[in-house]
């Protein structure tokens, strides 16, 4: 009696791992039908890709990007879509690893057949992505600052690459507060790729380099190093750490007694989202480089930075990669209307030089690099969690993810 | 089966035509699935050579290693050096390129060869498992301190990898493959023909296994598991029997490791991490440990069940994986694989160690 009984749950077991393999099957053959690239624009929709972190270490940064990239979704939907089409997303999880970025970038290339990607913040799934992107010839928009050496055909890059973030501030620094740096970043890859190019910056601009030091993700013990850096003496902490690990250094170095009338740090992954979980009694003072911040003064961001609490609750703030997020998302569909077409190489070849006049200020694609022009802004942590900006270039600053315009720098790229 | 088992009663029939069900299935994947999900599958299926390796030693032998990522991602980065010399083309890969290397290290050169990085992929683990093994299991060390040395063995090789980001690619791992052997890794053929070296791979590791579990070493595994003292004292020497077998578990995880690669295109070291090792240790509990058949099949269905969440509820699959844990855990204490033994092994006579005889006392 009982073995039927089991035999029975196999039967059902294996019915439906084959009911799965079939919805595999329709979900792929279905669009399949329609044509090779497009298929996705030939109904009264468009599907696009949404690929960030809900789950996992990245998640608490990346569900803001999410947020502000479907924001942008509806606002176009609500003015009649692209080429008269609605925008679907489709929502995809990252988990804050990257093979599983690489997985659901190809499902959604392949099997959902989506017009576009918007996803990433960590290099590392970009990295991930990129090899899907260019094999399937999809289209990918990152939105983050990031460490440039990268120029990929099928990524559009929204954020920032050094010479529009991390060069500028180093040379405003020398010019305005002192001489003597001390690096300290996480482990990982952008700190390490950031740190030397600082170090050419810093031999060429008459800099001194007095210490160098990288913690693993996630540390949260900085007195050593915080000892360190008094030894040094440095008068400018530049700081690539990233998450957690700020928390732990900025309350550390306030408990040592050192404020930012002491030292100046300026910190690049540092933004209005991050103060909410530092606290900004202990980061009042300190500095950050980013091309956008909350209080930027232009009527666009006033409505943006409305419409995103409006959607998600008073107490969000808005910040540079929630920005370069939800610009990404007008830039491509101002490019598909210009393109009149979803086609990847229609789109990229529309894009180029495209205008779009951003929350955080004019911006122009480079068709050349496929970044986009930012106006480069440095800003001062006040008591309410927000940026004052001291500092911003006269306007927007081209993309050169190779710094190919700076002569100490040809060491760097060797390609 | 066990050889002496030669009868044909009717449940061997039933169990040998669902295993020829599964080799058809398998086989004629191509033709049922589309590229993404063939490729998924492949995956899937790698996976499951590392499950039938950590079953042999934890579900018959009876040592819990929560360490196999490293052994997986040892194989995985064997390969991705091959993939990634041969995608630079003679030039320098690019992350050691901006993580200030001007020359390539000398322990990459030999990956260049095709040979010699597969055979690293099987080797270098087991040699790991053996020395670790030789340490341990000789002194013996087992139960929770061998498992707690195998996810300290975890810490130190992810925390090298991530730190020397310029021999390894840190956090970012070993990514942006062109080919392999001249032929585009992104082709259908190519993961077509991918796809069937895996499926044969997992035939030969179930074999393999089979084999081993069948054969007079797999009844001394299972005498060690059930109780070391008793095996030693009869005149066997645990630590050896012990050792070997974590050589070949290890190995068939470089094994998947490599298949891996090929696969996703991607290795870096969270995939060698805490989180995945246990994770492997979960497909074999869920699959049913102490059986060869469901430990491959949890893999593929966990997985399986993990990417379908995913798709269909990005906001909210881990929470459904969670309850998949709990209900499995609950309802079914010995995996997936307890509704086959019910079948299949009742009617045998006096072999009492089989199967449901797992001592869950071990750990």
């Amino acid at each position: 009696m009982k073995k039927s009984v089991w035999s029975g749950v196999l039967l059902v077991l294996l019915a439906m791992s084959l009911v799965l393999a079939a919805c595999g099957k329709n979900n792929s053959s279905v669009p399949a039908s329609g044509g090779e690239t497009n298929t996705s624009a030939e109904g009264g929709e468009i599907k696009v890709g949404i690929l960030h972190s809900l789950s996992g270490t990245m998640a608490i940064s990346e569900v803001s990007v999410k947020d502000a990239e479907m924001m942008a979704i509806e606002e176009i939907n609500a003015k009649g879509g692209v080429l008269g089409k609605k925008l679907v997303p489709v929502v995809e999880d990252g988990a804050s690893d990257w093979p599983t970025f690489a997985e659901k970038a190809r499902k959604l290339i392949s099997e959902d057949k989506v017009a576009t990607v918007f996803g990433g913040w960590t290099s590392a799934s970009r990295k991930a992505m990129l090899p899907v992107f260019e094999e399937l010839n999809g289209l990918l928009w990152y939105p983050v600052q990031y460490e440039g050496l990268e120029s990929s055909p099928n990524i559009f890059y929204t954020g920032a690459t050094t010479n529009q973030q991390i060069v500028p501030s180093v040379t405003w620094l020398l010019e305005n507060r002192g001489k003597k740096f001390f690096l300290l970043g996480s482990d990982y890859v952008f700190p390490r790729t950031a740190n030397k190019i600082i170090k050419e910056q810093l031999k060429a601009e008459g800099g001194e380099l007095v210490g160098e030091e990288y913690t693993p993700l996630g540390h949260t013990d900085y007195s050593t190093l915080i000892s360190k850096i008094k030894e040094a003496d440095p008068d400018i902490v530049y700081n690539t750490l990233n998450g957690d690990s700020n928390v732990a250094f900025f309350k550390q170095l306030k408990d040592a007694g050192i404020t930012a009338k002491d030292l100046t740090t300026l910190s690049v992954s540092v933004a209005e989202e991050e103060i909410r979980g530092i606290g900004t009694d202990v980061l009042e003072g300190h500095l950050a480089a980013w091309n956008y911040y909350q209080t930027t003064d232009t009527p666009e961001n006033k409505t943006f930075v409305a419409n995103y609490k409006k959607a998600y609750g008073e107490d969000r703030v808005t910040a540079d990669p929630i920005e370069a997020g939800y610009i990404a998302v007008y830039l491509w569909a101002a490019a598909v209307e210009k393109a009149g077409s979803t086609d990847v190489a229609a789109v990229k070849e529309a894009a180029k030089g495209l205008e779009f006049n951003a929350p955080g200020g004019k911006v122009t694609i480079d068709g050349d690099n496929q970044h986009i022009y930012k106006t480069v802004r440095i800003g001062e942590v006040q008591a309410d969690g927000q940026f004052k900006e001291i500092f911003a270039t006269d306007g927007p600053v081209k993309p050169d993810p190779y710094l190919k315009g700076y002569d100490w720098a040809a060491s760097l790229s060797a390609e | 089966m066990e050889l002496q088992m030669r009868t044909m009663t009717p449940q061997r029939i039933l169990v040998l035509i669902g295993y020829a069900a599964a080799a058809v299935a398998l086989f004629c994947a191509p033709l049922y699935l589309s590229d993404f999900r063939l490729n998924l599958l492949a995956k899937f299926l790698a996976f499951a050579i590392v499950a039938l390796g950590l079953d042999l030693i934890w579900g018959y032998t009876g040592i819990l290693s929560l360490g196999h990522g490293v052994f997986f991602g040892l194989g995985a980065y064997a390969m991705a050096m091959y993939l990634k010399l041969e995608a630079s083309g003679g030039k320098l890969p690019d992350f050691m390129n901006w993580s200030g290397l001007t020359s390539l290290p000398w322990f990459w050169k030999p990956f260049g060869s095709f040979g010699f990085a597969v055979a690293a992929g099987l080797l270098l683990p087991a040699l790991l498992a053996l020395v670790l093994g030789f340490f341990t299991f000789r002194n013996r060390i087992r139960g929770v301190y061998f498992t707690i040395l195998t996810q300290a063995l975890v810490i130190i090789t992810t925390t090298l990898f991530i730190g020397q980001q310029a021999f390894t690619g840190g956090t970012n791992g070993v990514t942006g493959f062109g080919t392999l052997f001249g032929q585009s890794l992104g082709k259908a053929e190519t993961k077509q023909i991918l796809y069937f070296v895996t499926v044969i791979a997992l035939f030969a590791a179930f074999v393999l296994c089979r084999y081993i579990v069948g054969s007079r070493f797999g009844r001394v595994m299972r005498a060690i598991r059930d109780g070391e003292n008793r095996a030693r004292f009869i005149g066997y020497n645990p630590a050896v029997y012990q050792m070997l077998v974590f050589c070949v578990s290890a190995a068939l995880a470089g094994l998947a490791g490599m298949l891996f690669v090929l696969h996703v295109g991607i290795i870096s070291p969270s995939m060698m991490g805490i989180v995945p090792s246990i994770e492997m240790v979960l497909w074999v509990a869920i699959g049913g440990r102490g059986t060869l058949i469901g430990a491959a099949l949890g893999a593929i269905l966990m997985n399986a069940a993990k990417s379908t969440f995913s798709e269909s509820y990005p906001e909210l699959w881990t929470m459904f994986l969670g309850l998949l844990f709990v209900i499995v855990v609950v309802f079914l204490p010995k995996g997936l694989a307890g509704l086959f033994p019910q079948i299949k092994l009742r009617k045998r006579r006096g072999m009492e160690h089989e199967g449901e005889g797992v001592h869950y006392s071990a750990l």
